[in-house]
């Protein structure tokens, strides 16, 4: 007990003594908070530092780690209007259609033409029909993806969740225009990312190996033994379209990306037998509930070796979850992960203290994702006022944090999501597997700038559609865009 | 905070270190890349109406042989010709100063467009790890000692994958969008602007001190616009006419370009594969050769090299179209170029020359294309660094 209470103190004195020459004066309790809500949501609103202050800052904390505490239905209400988002697979495919299905049914194309001709007639034909029949264009779901993202940034009272959203799918990148992905991605969001934003690592990580967006996204539907018998018999069936045969993309990204990283200490070896474990992990009726299945017929039934483990042979479905547990339960995973978290809420170069701390927690905790987090926002690292304002915002970021620091209200309005994208982060349409790097030098550049001081211009003389500010305190509406064109408010 | 000790290096440099306009050199090599996305089909830009299988293969879309009417194709050398919506290519092939390369592409099997398209991108065919882009590495293995904020730049809203990376590179879907809109009732802001718009401005400005109001300040004063299409030169109305158009200015603007990039789409010709090529060649041909005709002599310094990600199927499908298929054609052109031939092995159309049976073969592989461009035209100090994992296998002799 007693070393407990020392330890912070000689830390502390150290600090003092060596790093800072003259005793910079200790950061007031506004400066704190207004860290922690630039760190664990997007900015302040105004009035914001206040309540925190009023509740204080361990109950905010404490409150934001445990989303499900916090009354959002306001929020929930705002949210609504994108149906989307709330519809099932099925309800997906069929009211925003895939245009050549469409004129398949339709009548327009013979079944074995991939795509509607460019005459005007049968594209007129294909407008009429959806419109006659309230069906949408694909594109659609992507906008309300974005501007149901947007919505939450600015107003959801459970900014943490929202945060922890965005750092996850970030981490399982997938790309929105690649193909099915265009109606996968927004289940991959709503039921698979958000849902366990707070949870297990290792849930998440089931989650998305489960999905059909990522299993599409990285081709592992495709992927199937390369045995003579199952090649044979793959090749056989009446459309059979593709080559069959092993496809490596996602063992190599699943251990890369998603869990050990790239020195974590896997060999090519392990990517072809983490490949064969997950052959037959596809997609159940692609074109409509497009599910998650296990086809035993794609599967390689042989023993595999994975980082040193034995998968006996014969074991089905259960070679992929063995993978995810041996993935989950290794030490590069809890390092690579805590490593990421620290580069997000603390600095672009994680302090190996604090990294250390973290991964320890993870292996702790089983992977508990509020407990690292816990592990991090109680840590000198994280409170030092080092850290205060060195991270550059992500054009998202930039973006929702302007409108909430103008006490703003929008409906995720596309020009918004246009301003993002020229400011560098066109949103789930980000190409590859790694995600956007979370580095100040990725989102800064001169057409980058040029793009952000062009949104507060543009945010605050109220040329953005749906989208309401108050200029309450600012002189004019210069002022307050000088405010947000400011290198200080680049940053968190 | 004392405002950005973190800045990139880029955003404390000036730009105006790299040349003030007017003053920079005019034989800096330029290259202008072009992206066909989609996959072009090769075999229809340049026919191979010599190949006897060529017809067969595809009854009813091959281009017809020369002489044959007006959809024939337009005769190279008596092997190869070109597509007939490419006609305005024909003067520049025959002056000498526009190449074919056939059978050329990636290595890599894959046919997903998302995936060729970043192979090829990143220079790194079945390589997912590579984080930037060919043409970044490029500009990072040859710094110049004068080199500023527009040695590159990508006429789109976001940055194509080939230049993404360390080095700076400017993305803008056109000149205009690259300033700093201060004025409140949109136009008449930015730097020229007048009253509380030029005094925003002018605070953006104290406020940030770095390279990039240099920047738009350099663009806005070199002013690209000015310039109008010489020679004659008519541009196509579409997107990427339009683009060489500005890319055009900004050559002439001499404000240090090195690499442009644009892109051109609508080239998955899955069905009626005759008319959509008809209109897509027939805008990329005459922008390319509106290009060639407004720089004129300054074309002395500048290649244009195009790409696709992979060609299409040998077969022609259901439904007068063509699927993903394997290797395809590039063009290469400008006054560095050993232009009036077609260059690569041909590979041939018989069943057992295609590869996987269904697709023509590759004989070149991309990168040997664009490593000699870069080794040769851009004087690269080593293009086995912008292409890691590769092996020189021939030199075309295209320079």
């Amino acid at each position: 007990m007693r070393h407990k209470t020392i330890a912070p103190i000689v830390l502390v004195l150290l600090f003092l003594t060596t790093v800072v020459g003259s005793p910079a004066p200790p950061p007031t309790d506004q400066e704190k908070i207004t860290h922690i809500l630039d760190r664990l949501g997007f900015g302040a609103r105004p009035g914001d530092v206040e309540r925190v202050q009023k509740m204080g800052i361990r109950e905010y904390i404490e409150q934001q780690l445990h989303p499900e505490t916090i009354n959002d239905a306001r929020t929930e209400e705002r949210v609504s209007q994108f149906a989307s988002l709330r519809m099932s697979q099925d309800e997906i495919l069929q009211q925003y259609p895939q245009p050549q299905q469409l004129a398949r049914q339709l009548g327009i194309l013979n079944p074995k033409q991939a795509k509607p001709d460019d005459q005007p007639a049968s594209r007129a034909k294909i407008q009429e029909y959806m419109k006659d029949n309230m069906l949408r264009p694909p594109n659609q779901l992507l906008q309300e993806l974005i501007s149901d993202k947007i919505v939450r940034g600015v107003e959801s009272e459970r900014q943490l969740q929202e945060v922890m959203t965005d750092f996850w799918f970030n981490h399982f990148n997938i790309y929105w225009d690649k193909g099915s992905d265009k109606w996968l991605t927004t289940g991959f969001e709503t039921n698979v990312i958000r849902p366990h934003a707070l949870g297990k690592f290792k849930d998440l990580l089931l989650a998305t190996a489960e999905s059909p967006a990522m299993l599409f996204y990285l081709d592992n539907h495709l992927s199937s033994s390369p045995s003579p018998a199952v090649q044979n018999a793959l090749r056989a069936r009446p459309n059979a379209k593709r080559k069959p045969g092993i496809n490596e993309n996602y063992a190599r990204e699943l251990m890369e990306l998603h869990t050990l990283g790239v020195d974590g200490g896997y060999t090519q070896k392990d990517v072809t037998e983490v490949a064969r474990a997950f052959t037959g992990w596809t997609i159940d009726q692609p074109r409509q509930s497009a599910k998650f299945i296990f086809r035993p017929m794609m599967h390689d039934r042989g023993e595999k070796i994975v980082l040193g483990q034995r998968i006996p042979a014969n074991r089905g479905v259960q070679d992929g979850q063995q993978v995810i547990d041996i993935l989950a339960h290794h030490p590069s995973t809890a390092r690579f992960i805590a490593t990421k978290l620290v580069r997000r809420f603390v600095s672009d170069d994680p302090p190996q203290s604090l990294v250390d701390k973290v991964a320890a927690t993870y292996t702790r905790t089983d992977g508990d994702i509020r407990e690292m987090l816990r592990t991090i926002f109680y840590s000198d690292e994280f409170m030092s006022p080092e850290s205060y304002g060195n991270k550059m915002k992500s054009p998202f970021e930039y973006a929702v944090s302007a409108i909430r620091a103008l006490g703003g209200e929008t409906s995720g309005n596309q020009q918004i999501a246009k301003a993002i994208g020229q400011m560098g982060q066109p949103l789930y349409q980000y190409q590859p597997p790694t995600g956007f790097p979370d580095r100040a030098d990725h989102w800064m550049s001169d057409g980058a700038l040029v793009a952000r001081l062009n949104f507060a211009v543009t945010l605050t003389s109220g040329r953005i559609p749906a989208t309401r500010i108050n200029l309450d305190g600012f002189k004019d509406p210069q002022a307050a865009a000088l405010f947000l064109g400011s290198p200080d408010f680049q940053k968190r | 905070m004392a405002s950005f000790a973190a800045a990139p290096s880029f955003l404390v440099r000036s730009a105006m270190a790299q040349g003030t306009a007017g003053t920079s050199d005019k034989d800096r090599p330029i290259l202008i890349a072009v992206f066909q996305r989609g996959a072009a089909d090769g075999i229809s830009m340049v026919a191979p109406f010599g190949d006897r299988n060529y017809a067969t293969v595809r009854p009813q879309i091959a281009v017809p042989a020369p002489g044959s009417g007006t959809d024939a194709a337009i005769d190279l050398d008596g092997f190869f010709g070109f597509h007939p919506a490419l006609s305005s290519l024909k003067p520049i092939y025959d002056a000498g100063h526009l190449a074919v390369v056939h059978a050329v592409g990636s290595p890599d099997n894959s046919r997903s467009h998302f995936d060729a398209q970043d192979y090829m991108e990143a220079g790194a065919p079945g390589n997912k790890s590579v984080a930037d882009g060919w043409l970044n590495r490029y500009l990072q293995g040859s710094p110049k000692p004068d080199g500023g904020a527009f040695r590159a730049i990508a006429l789109d809203a976001t940055m194509p994958r080939s230049l993404m990376g360390p080095a700076p590179a400017l993305a803008m879907s056109r000149i205009q969008d690259f300033d700093v809109r201060a004025g409140n009732r949109g136009g008449g802001g930015g730097a020229a602007g007048g009253g509380g718009a030029a005094d925003l401005y002018s605070a953006f400005e104290a406020m940030w001190h770095n390279s990039t109001f240099d920047a738009v300040k350099l663009l806005k004063s070199a002013n690209p616009q000015q310039f109008r299409p010489e020679n004659g030169a008519t541009y196509p109305n579409g997107q990427f006419g339009q683009g060489l158009l500005q890319m055009a200015q900004i050559i002439k603007a001499d404000i240090g370009l090195e690499v442009g990039f644009l892109d051109i789409g609508g080239w998955d010709t899955h069905a009626n594969q005759p008319g959509q090529l008809n209109q897509r060649l027939r805008e990329f041909g005459e922008s390319l050769s509106a290009f060639h005709r407004d720089l004129g002599d300054r074309m002395r310094n500048v290649v244009v090299l195009t790409m696709t990600e992979f060609g299409r199927s040998i077969k022609q499908n259901g439904s007068g179209g063509t699927d993903h298929g394997h290797a395809s054609a590039l063009f290469v052109a400008g006054g560095p170029i050993k232009g009036g031939k077609v260059y690569g092995k041909w590979p041939g159309l018989a069943t057992e020359q295609l590869f996987e049976g269904r697709d023509l073969a590759l004989t070149t592989d991309f990168r040997d294309v664009f490593a000699e461009v870069l080794t040769k035209h851009m004087h690269a100090a080593d293009a086995a660094k912008v292409f890691p994992g590769w092996r020189p296998a021939q030199q075309l002799g295209l320079l």
